[in-house]
């Protein structure tokens, strides 16, 4: 069994989508983009002065239309990512501008070879199931930045891809480098390696790149996610309750302009909900009730049948401390229990703004107590205890049992020495390390064991000759080596 | 009895309920307080009380809105009363505000605008998105005094840099200060942009604000 973490009772699940259907009929929702206006009202959406209000009859239609389960597929064209029923499975935060300088304390500006390392760390730690476009490369133009770090993920890594536009000019760009990649637009149809998030404005508006994002993805049966941000007590009502029903109407109008402008093409019910720190006026991606509204949000996206997503396990610390530690445990325990098929966001500190290779090494060991948490309690022996007490004889040495030489390694998740469970001694001896010195040696370990993909070379020139050609568009006559 | 009303204005700031702000305004005038008295004496000491608080995080967010709301409210109905009398309410400086092109956040902004109007300042906000030429442009057309740029996304944030241009060019620098606001905004950024400074938060942007209009006057008196 599964164990699952339920914070709303049926009756509260179905007046939150009461709620959220009314306010996308009644108050209605901005779309911005002409073309996705025209999808709605041509389909009996009411829209005026550029708000469109949308009948719970054709939200409803939209949302049968939706796949209930879809995979994203690694290079070698195997299924990597499952969305839908309750599949966990994490990737690393994405769009950081910062990376922590473990040496220094410094969050110094990303560039290229930051992206690098962040996907050389997550490419050979099994706990993240995909990559993201991590980190922004502020040494390129930032009219390319989007489409230049899917091409840097593309050429370090296997795994499938979680990314995102900048802007409605690049998205056919980017879809285009991952036809290339994939071998043709009919491969990457059938095989789809990247889902790109899209990001509705709180409260309850598209904007035109955001809308414009929706058609085009899903015309070109690329899977999207939508990540609404509602902040509770700022950009949403204070109350969770309040700021779920906003979540649930900011996606099922997404998830509405999606399947209207292409019925069945993938799309995923997410997010990154939020509070509002009323001290400090940021985003607590930390917080306890950060937490529980991810939770909840994909327990409602779970009620209508829809794969889910959420953005837990980035930490407010502004560098890798208990403070760290407690947030991304916490979240990643909360997040797998809520059964949420993609959980973004393992690498973060300071909210959303920074990432860290050794902090998505220290995730990645939370990751692995969550999933360890996951596979439950299994009766795995006929009789539970006794024929191991019959067997262990009057000592009790069941160290001994075979038993426990063939379950032990099913039974207990065996962390890394990230995690450090030596004896005092050992660890006097060994340099005293804490948790961030013995990360930065497994971050080491993990990139000199790292091997580089073999891209076939008329991928790997196409994807080049898509970037060099916008990068000179943009002014930059080179691209850093990538 | 006058002691007891400046007492009860206060309070109501610090309660953050614009509708007693305002009954309490109406009541001062009926018993012939002077309006700017009111202000000074009264509803003032509120918001300065909850800006203090602020900064100790003894108060949060929703105070100091709802505190600049009440000082709106009772603000509303006391300048016309200074102005029909033949006074004006010292403004400490005129502000154009806007969220930088390509942005649309407006929490941050708006809640600068709120407790710089509280404190005493003309705000005109240009709202979201705004073209950087058109901060230069309103502002010369206004003749403010400092032009405050609000971004949220590190994207948008090159943005601000843009604005300082556009005033350069309309030739409004250095007498029209700049000052830059938003989460990934730092004291850095603030100086590779050309800027005049940035605001941590709400209370901060007031502060630098008075402190950079503290700056002009003695730049004018040199």
């Amino acid at each position: 069994m599964q164990p699952t973490l339920s914070l709303l009772e049926p009756p509260l699940i179905e007046r939150i989508l009461r709620e959220a259907f009314t306010l996308i009929s009644e108050r209605g929702v901005t779309v911005q983009a002409q073309l996705a206006t025209e999808v709605l009202s041509s389909a009996g959406a009411h829209v005026e002065n550029g708000i469109a209000h949308i009948p719970e009859a054709l939200a409803r239609r939209a949302i049968e239309t939706v796949p209930r389960t879809f995979s994203l597929y690694n290079r070698a064209g195997e299924p990597a990512v499952i969305y839908g029923g309750n599949n966990v499975q994490f990737d690393p935060g994405s769009s950081c501008v910062h990376v922590l300088d473990t040496d220094t304390l410094e969050h110094r500006m990303t560039e290229t070879a930051d992206l690098v390392r962040l996907v050389q760390v997550a490419e050979m730690l099994p706990q993240y199931a995909a990559q993201s476009t991590a980190v922004v490369c502020n040494e390129v133009p930032k009219d390319m930045g989007d489409l230049y770090r899917l091409f840097v993920v593309l050429e370090y890594s296997d795994k499938p891809i979680v990314t995102g536009a900048f802007s409605p000019h690049t998205v056919p760009v980017m879809i285009e480098m991952l036809a290339a990649d994939s071998g043709g637009h009919a491969a990457l149809r059938a095989k789809p390696r990247a889902i790109f998030d899209v990001c509705p404005s709180p409260p309850l508006h598209w904007s035109e790149f955001a809308a414009q994002n929706l058609v085009d993805l899903a015309r070109a049966w690329v899977p999207a996610e939508i990540i609404s941000v509602p902040l509770a007590g700022a950009a949403s009502p204070v109350t969770l309750a309040g700021t779920i029903v906003q979540h649930a109407a900011e996606c099922i109008s997404g998830i509405t302009i999606h399947q209207l402008a292409q019925p069945g093409a993938p799309v995923v019910w997410g997010g990154a909900p939020a509070i509002f720190d009323m001290r400090s006026g940021i985003t607590p991606m930390g917080a306890m009730e950060t937490c529980m509204l991810n939770v909840c949000c994909a327990q409602i996206g779970k009620s209508l049948g829809l794969p889910t997503h959420g953005y837990l396990l980035g930490s407010d610390a502004k560098t890798i401390d208990a403070q760290a530690g407690q947030e991304s445990g916490i979240a990643a325990v909360m997040g797998a229990l809520g059964g949420i098929n993609m959980i973004s966001g393992a690498g973060m500190l300071d909210s959303l703004a920074c990432q860290s290779p050794e902090k998505l090494v220290l995730d990645s060991e939370s990751i692995a107590m969550a999933q360890r948490l996951l596979q439950g309690v299994q009766a795995r022996t006929e009789t539970l205890a006794l024929a191991m007490f019959a067997n262990a004889g009057a000592a009790g040495d069941f160290l001994k049992l075979p038993e426990t030489r063939r379950l032990f390694r099913q039974e207990q998740h065996i962390p890394t020495k990230v995690i450090d469970r030596s004896s005092l001694h050992t660890w006097e001896q060994t340099g005293k390390k804490d948790v961030v010195g013995r990360a930065k040696d497994k971050v080491s370990e993990l990139i000199a064991r790292y091997k580089r993909p073999e891209l076939r070379t008329a991928v790997d020139r196409a994807l080049r000759s898509i970037v060099e050609a916008q990068a000179r568009r943009e002014g930059m006559e080179q691209l850093p080596i990538v | 009895m006058a002691d007891e009303l400046f007492e009860l204005m206060k309070q109501s700031i610090i309660d953050g309920d614009p509708q007693r702000a305002a009954e309490i305004s109406r009541r001062s005038l009926e018993e012939g307080i002077h309006p700017l008295e009111a202000i000074n004496r009264g509803f003032l000491l509120g918001l300065n009380h909850v800006g203090e608080q602020f900064e100790q995080g003894e108060m949060f967010l929703p105070d100091l809105v709802l505190a600049g709301e009440a000082m709106k409210a009772a603000t509303a109905i006391l300048e016309p009363e200074i102005q029909r009398a033949g006074g004006k309410r010292e403004s400490l400086g005129r502000v154009v505000l806007g969220t930088v092109k390509g942005d649309i956040h407006e929490i941050g902004k708006t809640l600068v605008g709120t407790m710089l109007s509280a404190s005493g300042f003309e705000v005109i906000d240009l709202g979201v998105d705004v073209p950087f030429e058109l901060f230069a442009l309103k502002a010369k057309e206004l003749n403010a005094d400092i032009v405050g740029v609000s971004a949220l996304l590190t994207t948008t944030m090159t943005g601000q840099k843009n604005v300082v241009q556009a005033l350069e060019l309309h030739g409004l620098r250095p007498k029209v200060k700049v000052i830059l606001g938003g989460a990934p905004v730092t004291e850095n950024w603030s100086n590779e942009a050309g800027a005049d400074g940035y605001g941590k938060d709400a209370m901060g942007a007031v502060a630098l604000a008075k402190s950079l209009m503290g700056n002009k006057v003695s730049d004018a008196a040199d």
